[in-house]
């Protein structure tokens, strides 16, 4: 009790760093992800290989790989001066926005063929039926396996605090360093993930009795 | 993508207008690309003495020394989360409501802890002298935690009559569990068990984080040790362990959609789980949508809603046969 209580300030600071940087980069994913489903679904060859090379490349490298390129090669050679919150919610977002894409992907698999075809059968464009048609009905098959991955971001937001981003890994890795014995210290850590993760999911369960439709 | 759900076959026009689009779409991705190879080589992070240093021989024993030690840590994650992960499914569905409740306390919260944590805790705590344990420790308790959970899809996906068959045959729970239900499990899960140990093997490189010496904390260590021109050879370095990162982690994928599909060849009436790819640090659960839903689906397998590519192969008898594949 004595370790959050006495160093109170610090876990709070770190505990609105993990919602902050959760909630950045998973704009980021979000938009990345489903622009980079619209390439791969799309006519064009080089944009379907480009988002297929993308979704291949992220996924199959660690999180901390990116961490180490945007934190020693992206300020040297592309731009300098960026805080570290923002390149910790960029490498997030980009390692994340590979997932967002195959959900997003897969969710607009489910819609049934005949959907698009009635579209196109009254003259609707590909953009037209895409946005009008396709993603809306998309969505909610796409609402559970995005709660999950959000989910997984937050868990993921731990290694920006090793890469010095203020959040609630830092608490801890703060608080062992001043010679607190790890297992409160973990118990608050881990209540303050379980907080946030609860939070998505309660969201997202929200969001999905919304949307829901009988079909 | 021939019959996709968003366009037809185009006609002459559409011919015309997706030419046009692709080399727009391309131009502006190959400007992208060299544009950043422009900026790479513009600070010399391209020059050849950045690439020379692979051919020394103590930096090329370094990189195989890490690799080793990566290795060494997947191997021993990945026994200890599958063992862990039978013992744990096996506990969820005991009939002893401490032990369930126990085995369930278990799995959720360390499933939503993060990793790093739950490792750096261990290492602090526990094993300060002794990363490559407390790393092992950390990805195998919270793997460990996955694997249980998609077991136990795998085994309340197995059909009821299996278990009904063999308590009649006058089997005791422990012998239907690892004798007949288990093993029907195992097979029907294994591709997204092989996807989880991808997850393991990317995660191995947050021992970066605790000091031990796998391949990106190698990499760090040549990158910010080797000085070339009064640069440090970091561009380089990750090109060569992250090919090396990639390359594993897609051979290993790659054996799972290989079983995946020997799996929908064979006839057991269980579907057998699609190789939810490399998901995230974490997103494994993602692509199986486990977490999501908690317990409550009985009955079918807990598999991906949104992915419409479920073998369903069922029309075979029934009963299936246990675990013996019919390789034709």
């Amino acid at each position: 009790m004595n370790v959050l209580l006495d160093n109170f300030p610090e876990f709070r600071d770190g505990f609105i760093g993990t919602v902050s940087i959760t909630a950045v980069s998973s704009v980021i994913a979000l938009v990345l992800g489903v622009v980079l489903a619209g390439m791969r679904v799309s006519p064009v060859p080089p944009l379907r290989f480009f988002g297929t090379a993308w979704v291949t490349l992220l996924r199959n490298t660690p999180l901390t790989l990116l961490f180490l390129i945007f934190f020693f090669v992206v300020p040297q050679v592309f731009f300098s001066g960026l805080s570290p919150f923002v390149l910790g919610s960029l490498a997030l977002g980009f390692y994340t926005s590979s997932f967002v894409c195959e959900a997003v992907r897969s969710g607009i698999n489910t819609v049934p063929l005949g959907q698009a075809e009635a579209a196109r059968s009254i003259g609707m464009s590909f953009p037209q039926t895409l946005r009008l048609v396709i993603l809306p009905q998309a969505t909610r098959s796409v609402i559970p396996p995005l709660s999950s991955i959000f989910i997984a971001l937050t868990k993921n937001s731990a290694i920006a605090g090793a890469f010095s981003v203020a959040e609630l890994f830092g608490w801890q890795k703060l608080m062992s360093d001043r010679g607190y014995s790890i297992t409160p210290v973990f118990i608050w850590v881990a209540l303050g993930y379980l907080v946030v993760t609860f939070v998505i999911s309660g969201l997202f369960r929200l969001l999905e009795r919304r949307m829901e439709v009988a079909r | 993508m021939s019959a996709s759900v968003l366009y037809d076959a185009p006609g002459p026009k559409a011919v015309v207008r997706n030419r046009v689009y692709a080399v727009v779409g391309g131009a502006a991705i190959v400007a992208l690309i060299v544009f950043a190879i422009k900026r790479l080589s513009d600070t010399g992070n391209l020059d050849a003495g950045m690439w020379d240093i692979f051919n020394y021989a103590g930096i090329r024993q370094n990189i195989a020394d890490a690799v080793l030690a990566t290795l060494k840590v997947f191997g021993l994650a990945a026994v200890g989360s599958v063992v862990l992960g039978v013992v744990l499914a096996v506990g969820r569905l005991s009939d002893h409501r401490p032990v369930r409740w126990l085995a369930t306390t278990f799995i959720e919260l360390f499933r939503s802890i993060p990793l790093l944590i739950t490792i750096y805790a261990i290492w602090v705590g526990f094993l300060t002298d002794y990363s490559m344990w407390a790393l092992a420790l950390g990805l195998s308790v919270y793997n460990g935690c996955v694997q249980a959970e998609v077991l136990r899809a795998g085994i309340n996906s197995v059909p009821r009559g299996q278990s009904e068959a063999a308590y009649a045959l006058g089997m005791s729970k422990t012998q239907v569990m690892l004798g007949v239900l288990m093993p029907q499990a195992v097979r029907a899960m294994l591709p997204t068990i092989i996807s989880q140990l991808v997850v393991t093997l990317k995660d191995t490189s947050l021992g970066y984080i605790i000091l031990y010496p796998e391949l990106l904390q190698t990499a760090r260590l040549i990158a910010s040790n080797t000085l070339v021109d009064g640069k440090y050879p970091y561009v380089s370095t990750i090109v060569v362990i992250g090919t090396i990162y990639v390359t594993m982690c897609l051979l290993l994928s790659a054996l799972a959609t290989w079983i995946e599909k020997r799996g929908r060849r064979a006839k057991t009436g269980i579907a057998v789980a699609s190789a939810a790819p490399a998901a995230g640090i974490d997103a494994p659960v993602a692509a199986l949508g486990v977490p999501a839903q908690r317990p409550g689906g009985a009955g079918g397998a807990d598999l991906p809603p949104a992915t419409g590519t479920v073998a369903t192969d069922g029309t075979g008898e029934p009963g299936g046969d246990t675990g013996t594949a019919k390789t034709p």
